[in-house]
């Protein structure tokens, strides 16, 4: 009966996690309160912090996207819809069942298609969007210098879109965290490194068929 | 497989948290200079400007009580300046041609915008007819009406900006002439001035000079400006930080730079500068800009304030609040004029210490620590004549600033906006100007019949009057420079970015902080509604499955 455990998220790659975790939130909170949809530190202290965290994300970016690179981990988020169907299932309709998780976690199959497809969205896409809307919104004083006629508004309304975004992925990601065996078993895998497995979990034995890469 | 992973991981991380560190201390670097602790940091332009501005000591190489030509016992201005003129030979030509003496606008080729042109103000609106009372701030001695002679050299004054005796007044309603026998006015009697001693100890002009009339323009302390008054004369720091008598006591001509007579400033449509240039770039610039000393880029390296320079005027964020000490006249209701209290002319006083009526100027609204508006202003302004017709359902513009959005050399300006209501000529449409002081039966202070002064008025400045008048709404801007508060005291981000703020009203372009896209906000607010609703509902059946299963 006893759980087994998986060592799947390294050192570093818990630590980008929950770096990421702390930037995206203080950038949310700061952006917000930079758009006027509230008033917490004040317009000039939001600013200042939302700066820092951006400079600093980039820096953490670049190194995170190098240890993809580096170490191989990038196999993990390779697009893939085999099984995909099945975990949209899941999530709809066998979750309230009891039905165990079509996709279990492996060394080799650390996300399921659907974690696959976010998590690439939000790397690929979602943050070099922000980044670019950023610079963009950052340096607006240099557009003239560049030969840009443009207005201000767009730039600021798609940062503010990519903000959404964030917000709603932050949302869905925290609650699909209580969506393991137990409650807190994904949330304490990210501190501690260790996975711990459904027991009894059958579909283990299967070899996964995501690899044909 | 586990194992390699293992191994590599730790390596892996102190790399990655090391570069880590690097950027947080690459970034930290950068943050306590966009922070608030600014003390003891000196910015680069003002630290090249004191190198180039550093205070000379400026010494005259004359003693003027020394002259044989000022060792006399002068019966009449006119005969001190006829003395200045024996050294000073081309100073009189040289007044001649500055506003100070034409009350005409030097840059205006037509000749009607000024003072003595065709130009109104919603104060005592002009001076056609009422010149004895009014040229008592001209700088020149006997302008009393439209036959004073321009080109009279020994009508120049040049002891009202030139006296450092402080004695040396002109009486108010004498057309620029001091007193000859001691003659009380108000609350004041003006002595005659001792010429000979005034004379003897002329120097370069002070404060004061200036201040006798810009701090009292309207025809009081603090009526026409809102950042001249006589608090400017000795201000605190918190009042005026180039000016602040303990600290670096600047003089008017520190910033009105001054040649041959020629002040630097702004008058009428002429911008008092074209070029956006400092001391560090030519040491020869003319210091009437801010830029001329604190450069384009006078915050902190990095600071995002620097950026806003060119679309914001430095007086914007370091000029919170006119008339921060003193009272400023904010509205003038010339059509409440006239009314008697007993068959007689009366004031009341209202809490500032300030009359809020007068019988014969009518009711007024004065506010202490006023918040400019702000406009686009390019350094030009559009000023009315008299001659111009109006739509008497608009509220008149007697002058307003120039400038967009789109306008380059335009910036975000604070501006005072003085309203009041005025006489109109009705029929013709056209703003009228009436004859105010005097003691003929036409003068409205002595008989209060409107008719009577406007008629007269017109016919003084050549226009013509139908006989009937109306009062119309009228505004006229000032744009605000004065009382420089200290950085501490200047406005905060959060003063304009905010739905709210000091620039809620300022419509044509995004702001962050004020502006927000409403159907974005719309429906970003309703997919993060949704997206809570969700995994709430997804949440709650889980746990009712759960319950089932068990």
């Amino acid at each position: 009966m006893s759980a087994k455990r998986l060592y799947l998220y390294t050192r570093f790659e818990r630590f980008w996690h929950w770096a990421q975790t702390l930037l995206i939130l203080v950038l949310l909170v700061t952006g917000f309160e930079i758009h006027g949809s509230y008033t917490l530190l004040g317009f000039e202290q939001a600013f200042t912090v939302h700066n820092f965290c951006a400079w600093t994300w980039l820096v953490l970016y670049a190194f995170i996207v190098f240890w993809m690179a580096t170490t191989g981990e990038w196999k993990h988020y390779v697009p893939t819809f085999v099984k995909m169907f099945e975990v949209i299932r899941f999530y709809a309709v066998g979750i309230f069942k009891g039905e165990p998780h079509p996709v279990p976690k492996s060394e080799r199959v650390k996300h399921n298609p659907l974690q696959r497809i976010t998590y690439l969205g939000l790397v690929s896409l979602l943050v070099p969007f922000q980044i670019i809307t950023g610079f963009l919104y950052y340096y607006y004083n240099q557009w003239p210098t560049m030969g840009w006629n443009w207005a201000l508004e767009p730039v600021a309304v798609l940062h503010t879109l990519g903000a959404f975004g964030f917000l709603v992925f932050v949302i869905v990601h925290v609650y699909m965290t209580t969506t393991g065996h137990t409650i807190g078993a994904h949330i304490k895998a990210m501190f501690t490194g260790y996975e711990e497995l459904e027991p009894h979990d059958k579909s283990r034995d299967e070899e996964p068929r995501q690899y044909h890469v | 497989m586990q194992h390699t992973d293992r191994r590599t991981t730790p390596r892996l991380f102190i790399l990655g948290a090391s570069c880590f560190l690097l950027a947080v201390l690459m970034v930290a670097g950068q943050a306590p200079r966009a922070g608030a602790s600014e003390e003891g940091y000196k910015t680069y332009g003002a630290e090249q400007a004191r190198k180039v501005s550093r205070e000379v000591k400026r010494w005259i190489t004359t003693d003027h009580s020394k002259h044989p030509a000022l060792q006399q016992d002068f019966a009449t201005p006119e005969e001190v300046t006829k003395a200045c003129l024996t050294c000073h030979n081309e100073a009189a030509l040289q007044v001649h041609n500055t506003i100070h003496w034409m009350w005409i606008d030097p840059a205006d080729t037509e000749r009607k915008m000024g003072k003595n042109g065709l130009t109104l103000n919603n104060f005592c609106i002009s001076i056609h007819s009422n010149q004895p009372r009014c040229t008592s701030c001209h700088a020149g001695y006997g302008f009393k009406d439209a036959s004073f002679d321009f080109s009279s050299q020994e009508k120049v004054d040049c002891l009202v900006c030139h006296d450092t005796t402080e004695t040396y007044k002109k009486f108010p309603t004498m057309a620029g002439y001091p007193v000859s026998e001691p003659t009380p006015f108000e609350k004041e009697t003006f002595l005659p001035p001792n010429y000979r001693v005034i004379a003897g100890a002329v120097g370069r002009p002070d404060r004061d000079n200036c201040g006798n009339c810009h701090f009292y323009g309207g025809g009081g302390d603090g009526v026409k400006h809102g950042d001249l008054d006589s608090s400017m004369l000795k201000p605190s720091r918190d009042l005026d930080v180039h000016m602040n008598a303990e600290g670096a006591n600047f003089s008017c001509q520190r910033c009105h730079t001054t040649e041959a007579h020629f002040i630097a400033g702004r008058s009428y449509k002429q911008p008092a500068y074209t070029e956006r240039t400092s001391l560090i770039e030519d040491d020869l610039v003319k210091r009437i800009s801010c830029e001329s000393c604190h450069t384009d880029k006078p915050h902190m390296a990095g600071h995002k304030a620097n950026d806003h320079t060119d679309k914001v005027a430095c007086q914007t964020c370091h000029i919170p609040a006119y008339a921060r000490v003193l009272p400023v006249k904010m509205e003038w209701d010339w059509s409440q004029a006239g009314k008697m209290k007993e068959g007689k002319p009366y004031t009341v006083m209202g809490d500032l210490g300030r009359s809020t009526y007068d019988s014969k100027k009518g009711s007024f609204v004065w506010e202490n620590n006023v918040k400019p508006e702000y406009m686009w202003y390019n350094g030009r302004m559009n000023f009315m004549l008299a001659t111009d017709t109006i739509d008497p359902e608009q509220v008149i513009r007697l002058n307003s600033v120039q400038g967009s959005r789109n306008d380059p050399s335009a910036r975000i300006f604070p501006i005072r906006v003085h309203r009041g209501k005025q006489p109109y000529d009705s029929v013709h449409k056209t703003m009228a100007i009436p004859h105010l002081f005097g003691k003929d039966d036409n003068a409205y202070w002595k008989t209060y019949d409107w008719n009577k002064a406007l008629t007269a008025g017109m016919a003084a400045a050549g226009l013509p009057y139908s006989g009937e008048y109306d009062f119309v709404s009228t505004e006229y801007h000032y744009p605000i420079t004065h009382m420089v508060a200290p950085k501490e005291k200047s406005l905060q981000c959060g003063d304009c970015h905010s739905r709210d703020g000091r620039l809620a009203t300022l419509a044509g372009f995004y702001m962050p902080g004020r502006d927000g896209n409403t159907p974005l906000n719309t429906m970003g607010w309703m997919a993060v509604l949704a997206a809570l609703a969700g995994v709430l509902g997804h949440g709650l059946l889980r746990m009712v499955s759960r319950r089932k299963q068990d």
